[in-house]
């Protein structure tokens, strides 16, 4: 293969094999500085876009960034390509595919756009990415509609679900439901009411599935759980015969990152098929979650492809994706901003990445959602998440993950609150997940015009989930 | 649970959890008190991130002892966030008397400065009250340091062992949690699953530097009885008092 080249200001930039176009092509962050291939100047980050730019899309069927026999993430994706899906795009270049994208959007030709996925491969997706702006992110990301569900219905036009995440330190029953009773007086949990456990164990998790079953059971409400453990402790959970709506894992884009992660292909086959049988779904049966995130790969030293060479995190993060598809999962989402600063530096490169992996989730056929997120040692802040928020909002995400005044007191950093949720709503006019909606009508949590209500604790409605909730037999 | 009838449940509720449970609304938002409490907390922890060590105050803190000051290959702040493997060097140039010693203090800013300022003389303090019959190395005091910092360090001194005193990522409700790292033979290259960890030393809140000190003393001398630390040492070695938190 020739190098591909541009010049620039009379200088010519080189860019040797395709991993390096793409690492260099790669708008600026800092976990690809820390992996040493990111652009070295500005002037080289917009050649390589140009070449990008010109590069057919149909090389990435060709041509691997990680290779086809060291790497089962990258047979997965390439195995299973749909060539018919690809057709209306197959003849364009990167560049031509990027305003393809954003005439159907300005069309509003949804179907066009969606029916893609399984026609693009990551790498396709992340090159696209790379040549875009924010704002062309929301514009096509909002086009890209991806519709699944169990007992609640998400990624409609209009809706903007949340992940109700009640953590707690010790999994302390009386406290992680303190906060789902929280949650659901603020109209969340739609997505799911999903636990990231203290512990890993197979006790536990089974005993936090109980719990959370048992509340949804009261309550009748559409909606499911999650407890988030590890693909093994849920196979083990699923032996004893627990309540498991959802199958969760945290995936990465290698065969080595899963491996970091404990995790083979199989073993996710496994579990959705054992979550399948329970047949617990009322209007759909997707029953995989799954969490992604700039940078994973490069934290388990797992992230170079051929000839040895760093794959940027974008695109790594894209290959994630080509895992979670596999699997027909009810919700993915990225934890953004929760790695740290050495991927991700600041309140710019989270909103960048936050918007990016929901575009190309939502591109490649998944139903993204976003844990807008980010830890004390990162320059990121409330104005930050808010920005990002929005734009997501705008985006069309399927949904955003939320927990008590933002304060993630087992995980230790700070995601969404339930008031931002709300706020989101109001100032962009979304709903909660339709089959949630009418059970919060029901209840009388929200008022005539949808809103929901601010309710003191002796209010009837308050009073009833509360009193049930804490006089519970445990 | 048992629920006084007539009781307020949320009462009940909120004693079981430390999350910002039923904060109320201004509309949509947070009421305005809510707001300025968080931002309060996230202020805290940021400034414990970003309040650069302050190498006089410490010597002040800790009189009659030799105190070394070493920089990673981290210029600055920035940089140090950005590149963890450069708060893994030591910055070119440094030197150290080399020497031999039983163990050596490192005291490292890490992601909170503020720990080291307020919990660190108090902690080496009851570290070397313990240390009777160890020969102890001169302190040394580390600027933009990871804790594998302390692996060229202990090196170049000689020490069989070092105990790294770290300022610990900031939560949002303790932004002054010191950490201790021990590590047995420290060279450039230990994995951390070579290290023996207690973390959280922060009174009144966490642990105590008596209880710490008492922790770590154990743990070294449990270290030097197999010659080795990390996992094997957490596996194989005597009981130890609960580091707790």
């Amino acid at each position: 293969m020739t190098a591909r080249r541009a010049t620039l200001a009379g200088h010519t930039y080189e860019f040797p094999s395709l991993v390096e176009l793409m690492a260099k092509a790669t708008p600026a962050r800092s976990g690809d500085v820390l992996a040493g291939c990111a652009a070295e100047s500005e002037a080289e980050r917009v050649a390589a876009q140009t070449v990008l730019a010109d590069l057919p899309l149909a090389t990435f069927l060709d041509e691997q960034v990680v290779g086809y026999d060291e790497d089962d993430v990258t047979r997965l994706v390439l195995d299973t390509h749909d060539p018919a899906a690809f057709a209306p795009v197959a003849a364009l270049t990167v560049g031509a595919f990027r305003e393809w994208l954003l005439v159907r959007a300005a069309e509003g030709d949804e179907a066009a756009i969606s029916g893609l996925a399984r026609g693009l491969t990551p790498e396709m997706v992340a090159a696209v990415s790379k040549l875009m702006r924010n704002a062309d992110l929301v514009a096509v990301g909002r086009r890209t509609r991806v519709v699944t569900g169990l007992r609640s219905t998400l990624g409609l036009p209009g809706r903007l679900a949340s992940r109700l995440q009640p953590n707690h330190p010790t999994d302390d029953a009386v406290g992680v439901t303190a906060s789902i009773l929280d949650g659901l007086l603020h109209g969340c949990g739609d997505a799911v009411i999903g636990i990231n456990p203290a512990t890993d164990s197979p006790a536990q998790t089974v005993a936090l599935l109980e719990l959370v079953d048992a509340v949804i059971a009261r309550y009748e409400i559409p909606t499911q759980s999650c407890v988030l453990a590890h693909v093994t402790t849920t196979l083990r959970a699923l032996d004893a015969g627990a309540p498991v709506d959802l199958v969760f894992q945290s995936v990465a884009g290698t065969q080595g990152g899963n491996e970091g992660f404990g995790v083979t292909l199989d073993q996710l086959r496994e579990a959705r098929a054992g979550a399948l049988e329970l047949g617990r779904g009322t209007v759909g049966s997707n029953v995989t979650y799954f969490e992604t995130g700039q940078g994973s790969a490069l934290s388990a030293d797992a992230h170079r492809g051929i000839g040895g060479a760093p794959v940027d995190q974008q695109t790594l993060e894209c290959r994630a994706y080509g895992v979670a598809r596999a699997f027909d999962p009810l919700l993915v989402n990225t934890v953004v901003g929760f790695i740290g600063p050495e991927y991700l530096y600041d309140g710019k490169q989270v909103i960048r990445a936050g918007l990016e992996d929901h575009f190309c989730g939502k591109l490649l056929g998944l139903p993204m959602g976003v844990d807008v997120c980010y830890t004390n040692h990162t320059d990121v802040d409330g104005d930050d998440t808010d920005t990002l928020t929005l734009l997501l909002g705008a985006a069309g995400c399927s949904f955003v993950i939320a927990v008590p005044g933002s304060d993630d007191v087992m995980l230790h950093y700070q995601s969404l609150s339930f008031q931002d949720v709300l706020t989101a709503r109001q100032v962009l006019d979304l709903r909660p997940a339709p089959e949630f909606e009418a059970w919060l009508q029901r209840m009388d949590l929200v008022d005539d015009a949808g809103r929901v209500r601010e309710l003191t604790p002796d209010a009837p409605q308050a009073k009833a989930l509360l009193a049930a909730a804490v006089g519970a037999p445990r | 649970m048992s629920v006084v009838p007539g009781g307020d449940p949320w009462a009940v509720l909120r004693s079981a959890t430390r999350a910002r449970v039923a904060l109320g609304r201004a509309g949509d938002g947070l009421p305005t008190a809510r707001l300025l409490e968080f931002k309060a907390a996230h202020a805290a922890a940021r400034d414990a991130v970003h309040t650069p060590l302050d190498p006089a105050a410490l010597r002040a803190a800790l009189p009659g002892h030799e105190l070394l000051e070493v920089h990673s290959a981290a210029p600055d702040r920035s940089t140090y966030l950005q590149r963890p493997d450069l708060g893994r060097r030591l910055a070119e140039g440094t030197e150290l008397p080399a020497g031999e010693c039983d163990v050596a203090i490192v005291l490292a800013d890490g992601l909170s400065p503020r720990a080291v300022h307020d919990h660190g003389p108090g902690l080496v303090t009851a570290v070397l009250d313990r240390l009777g019959g160890w020969t102890v190395g001169p302190l040394v005091l580390a600027t933009q340091a990871r804790v594998a910092l302390g692996d060229p360090i202990g090196a170049a001194l000689g020490a069989r062992i070092v105990v790294v005193a770290i300022g610990e990522r900031p939560g949002l409700s303790s932004a002054d949690s010191l950490g201790l790292y021990l590590t047995w033979d420290p060279q450039p290259g230990r994995a951390d699953s070579e290290r023996n960890c207690i973390s959280n030393v922060r009174p009144p809140h966490g642990l105590g530097y008596a209880e710490a000190a008492a922790t770590l003393v154990a743990l070294l001398g449990a270290a030097r009885e197999l010659g080795a630390s990390g996992v094997v040492l957490k596996d194989e070695g005597p009981a130890l008092p609960a580091a707790g938190g």
